[in-house]
């Protein structure tokens, strides 16, 4: 009888979910996972029921870029506070800052052509979770290297990338572990790998701060080439106490003390949760998120199975809960509507125009995100970008906030931000930022339908819309409504 | 209950213990506002008020010292720019307060983290995310009858004005800003979810606030062609609407003058003097003067040495300006100590910038300033009683 009644469970469950997505489930899948997605990759995944639509996802997610990073990051490190003259400390830092831009323009088109943005998605979820930026770091090339660490194990293994990170130059060198010796233990990558990256606040004490500093000194970086490098010599190697684990503890070890703690699995669980399903984490579910963690040895791929296959995932309720960042505004707005622009920099330097400058967030917590994208400013900067995209002949001219502030020539523009510039770059290099509507209209086949409306906006659209379903007005009023900046 | 139901019941309380700036949302002509001039990429204070008599001043700037017949001279020590002559009429007037020496301990030379501190009223350590004047007003919340509280001319982030509570907006201008809101439309039947509200809140907050800024005053005076003459003009139309703001920002730049620095910065003072001249006297014709304060800020000044390219490098602390019908005109501060230069050859700060908030907040707005800056610091006596 038992074994009956599980087996009709079975079959229940099997009824609802072993049913294909249809249109609307795939759009949600595939807008959550990726950046946006065409009407042609939602058409093949509504055919899919759910466990293999997210098994498709996960197995075909990659460890590595498909676009070709560009030239430079083969280039040996350069050091602009090492130059004493400086005209051509000058030049290196325009150089730098150039490289910067292409770096960003480059991680842009490697979301927009990818076979895989579930990867990409995880690499700018670690991205966010290991906040790391190149305005104190300031070498384009080993924020090169983070990234390829990040999409290496976006999808492998949570402990592996943290011992991975704590070593990872780029890190050293942000949270001041570099500099960190004996005798002068530096806390600040012993404090935010505790807070940020593992247990989350309050799950520590102080003393744990400054014990397990001393435990991380001596990992640094070989200035000339850049690379990781223990240097004995500045290594405590005295006893420690962590979290009542003692010893004379390493960096490794630390890590794996932080890994054993149960809180460790939660934090990562809640914070997918909130990139994934809705602002609002229930406490249960993501409790039996993490004990899949847990089991799977901080495996990532058993965990986002979990979490896709969740019923939470899929509930009516969260569809549309989420305020797109930035980056899914600009990249996603490009890959539904099958926009190639030749030049991804404007579309970096519109991330960062909305809040969202890529290899720079504001401070080692990340972006904020939810509700904090939207202000009176990044609402009409978004607006605008759309209005763009959507309206502006080829070459029109600028919106007017940004032709403010190209005149303002903002300072800013140094480091690599926000900036008059960059402003100038984008009100020349977006011309062919252009929603060709007759051409889409034509790549959705004979009849286009109601099913654009659906493509378009993850919930209803909040205004009456006047225009008829399948014309190009249609999709027109689809991104000017306000639940289009949400996901 | 959310903000907006919050700011409409505030506007119910009566004036009984509430605090000046919320006092004063009654009557237009009661209120009391402030104009906020950022000098962007750090200008040159040592160029801009003048410490001639210093001998040491011209042995740092071999090449970029004012000669003493060219300043403008205030006092026996200190004079300013010749570019900044048409600013003459207000210290004459005694309503051009000068505060030297305004920085702040283990000060940050990158522009982005200066400003950034500058912007959050934060130590040189510690990362805030609301920007000082969103918070004071948090402290004392204006009328919902205002058109927004604070208002950003031009881009460049909110700046001071950044915060989730706060009901700041950005524009170029008033009619640019009602042209472009609308795409955005006022508000609609309930959300469906807490994101979808925020949306709506913020939209119908630009909507609001641009259908009560409709209507461009036109004045008298004469503004500059300039970009800040038109971003000063912005600021005029917006103290001038009945409507009502209580900060605006607008911002001038760059001042990041690193090479041949002394035919541009020559240029951006005389846009800042001329673009402030004609504030004031759209104000005085608005019968507004007596109740706007405008002040600059920016991040950091630059190094009293000058360098090997006819420039100047970052530096620290730097000499800001205080004009209108309340203030108290002269200097305030400490005049830059030249012979008492850090390891990096940059000058001490006299006044902290969180003193600089301070006299706004409470001696202009009665806020607690400690409430809003975390810690006491004394305000400056840049207002008549």
């Amino acid at each position: 009888m038992k074994t009956f009644l599980a087996a009709l469970a079975v079959i229940a469950s099997l009824g609802a979910s072993a049913a294909p997505l249809g249109y609307g489930d795939a759009r949600h899948l595939l807008d959550r996972a990726g950046f946006g997605a065409t009407d042609r990759e939602v058409r093949e995944f509504a055919a899919l029921d759910r466990a293999a639509a997210v098994d498709r996802l996960l197995e075909g997610a990659r460890r590595t870029a498909a676009t070709r990073p560009p030239a430079f990051v083969d280039d040996p490190i350069e050091r602009p506070g090492r130059l004493k003259d400086r005209e051509a400390r000058k030049a290196l830092l325009a150089k730098l800052r150039a490289q910067g831009l292409q770096l960003r323009a480059w991680w842009i088109g490697e979301m927009l052509g990818t076979p895989s943005p579930l990867t990409e998605r995880m690499t700018l979820f670690w991205h966010n979770h290991f906040a790391t930026s190149q305005r104190k770091v300031r070498s384009p090339q080993l924020m090169y290297r983070q990234n390829v660490l990040l999409r290496r194990e976006a999808l492998g293994n949570f402990a592996t990338l943290l011992h991975a990170v704590a070593k990872d130059p780029a890190m050293l060198v942000y949270l001041d572990n570099a500099r960190s010796r004996r005798g002068a233990p530096n806390e600040n990558f012993a404090r935010e790998v505790m807070e940020l990256f593992t247990l989350g606040v309050g799950r520590y004490g102080e003393r744990d701060v400054k014990e397990a500093a001393r435990a991380f000194t001596g990992w640094s970086v070989d200035p000339a080439s850049g690379a990781y490098r223990y240097r004995p010599f500045f290594h405590d190697g005295g006893e420690k106490t962590v979290l009542g684990e003692h010893g004379a503890l390493d960096g490794d070890q630390v890590l794996d003390i932080l890994l054993a703690r149960p809180e460790t699995a939660r934090f990562i669980a809640a914070k997918l949760w909130r990139e994934f399903v809705s602002p609002t984490p229930d406490e249960a579910e993501v409790e039996r998120w993490a004990q899949v963690f847990r089991a799977a040895h901080y495996e990532m791929k058993p965990l986002l199975r979990a979490m896709f296959l969740s019923d939470a995932f899929w509930a009516a309720g969260n569809r549309g809960s989420l305020v797109k960042a930035p980056v899914d505004v600009v990249v996603g707005t490009l890959r539904t509507f099958e926009i190639r622009p030749a030049d991804l920099r404007p579309a970096a330097v519109t991330c960062a125009f909305l809040g969202q400058d890529l290899f720079g967030p504001p401070n080692v917590k990340g972006w904020p995100g939810g509700d904090a994208w939207i202000d009176s400013a990044t609402l009409l900067g978004r607006r605008q970008f759309v209005d763009r995209v959507f309206r502006a002949p080829a070459g029109a001219r600028m919106p007017a906030v940004r032709e403010a502030s190209m005149r303002v020539g903002d300072a800013r523009a140094e480091e690599g931000g926000r900036g008059g510039h960059l402003a100038r770059l984008m009100a020349r290099g977006m011309g062919d930022y252009s929603f060709d509507g007759a051409r889409w209209m034509r790549t959705l086949g004979a009849a286009p339908d109601a099913r654009i409306d659906r493509l378009v906006l993850a919930t209803a659209p909040v205004d009456a819309l006047t225009a008829r379903v399948g014309t190009a007005e249609r999709v027109r009023g689809l991104v000017a409504d306000a639940a289009y900046q949400l996901k | 209950m959310d903000r907006r139901e919050f700011l409409r019941l505030s506007a119910l309380i009566p004036a009984a213990g509430m605090t000046g700036l919320a006092r004063a949302g009654a009557d237009p002509t009661e209120r009391r506002l402030l104009i906020l001039v950022e000098l962007k990429g750090g200008n040159d204070g040592l160029n801009t008020v003048v410490p001639f008599a210093d001998p040491a001043y011209a042995r740092l700037r071999p090449r970029l010292a004012i000669a003493r017949g060219d300043v403008v001279q205030l006092t026996e020590q200190c004079g300013l720019h010749p570019s900044l002559a048409p600013l003459k009429a207000a210290w004459d007037a005694r309503e051009l307060a000068i505060v030297q020496g305004i920085g702040y301990p283990e000060p940050n030379l990158s522009h982005f983290r200066s400003i950034e501190i500058w912007d959050t009223a934060s130590r040189s350590d510690q990362y805030l995310e609301e920007g000082w004047l969103a918070r004071g007003l948090e402290h004392a919340p204006c009328p919902a009858s205002y058109a927004a509280e604070g208002v950003v001319v031009g881009a460049g982030g909110m700046g001071p004005l950044a915060g989730r509570s706060v009901r700041a907006i950005a524009l170029s201008t008033p009619e640019r800003f009602a042209r472009e809101a609308r795409l955005a439309r006022a508000e609609r039947a309930r959300a469906r979810n807490a994101s979808l509200a925020h949306i709506l809140r913020v939209e119908s907050q630009v909507a609001e606030s641009a259908e009560r800024l409709r209507g461009a005053r036109e004045f008298r005076t004469e503004f500059p062609a300039s970009a800040f003459g038109r971003a000063a003009l912005a600021a005029a139309q917006l103290a001038a609407n009945p409507a009502g703001v209580a900060a605006i920002r607008i911002s001038l730049g760059s001042f990041d003058t690193h090479a041949n620095q002394q035919g541009v910065h020559a240029n951006l003072l005389r846009e800042l003097a001329e673009g402030l001249v004609a504030l004031r006297s759209a104000l005085v014709e608005a019968n507004l003067w007596q109740r706007t304060a405008i002040a600059t800020y920016g991040e950091f000044g630059r190094r009293p040495r000058e360098n090997q390219s006819g420039g100047t490098d970052h530096g620290t602390s730097s000499a800001h300006f205080v004009l209108g019908g309340a203030v108290r005109g002269g200097l305030h501060g400490a005049s830059p100590a030249l012979d008492r230069l850090d390891g990096n050859g940059n000058l001490a700060h006299a006044v902290d910038f969180r003193a600089y908030y301070a006299s706004f907040l409470e001696r202009w707005w009665s806020i607690d300033s400690r409430a809003v800056l975390g810690e006491r610091f004394q305000p400056l006596d840049l207002f008549r009683a």
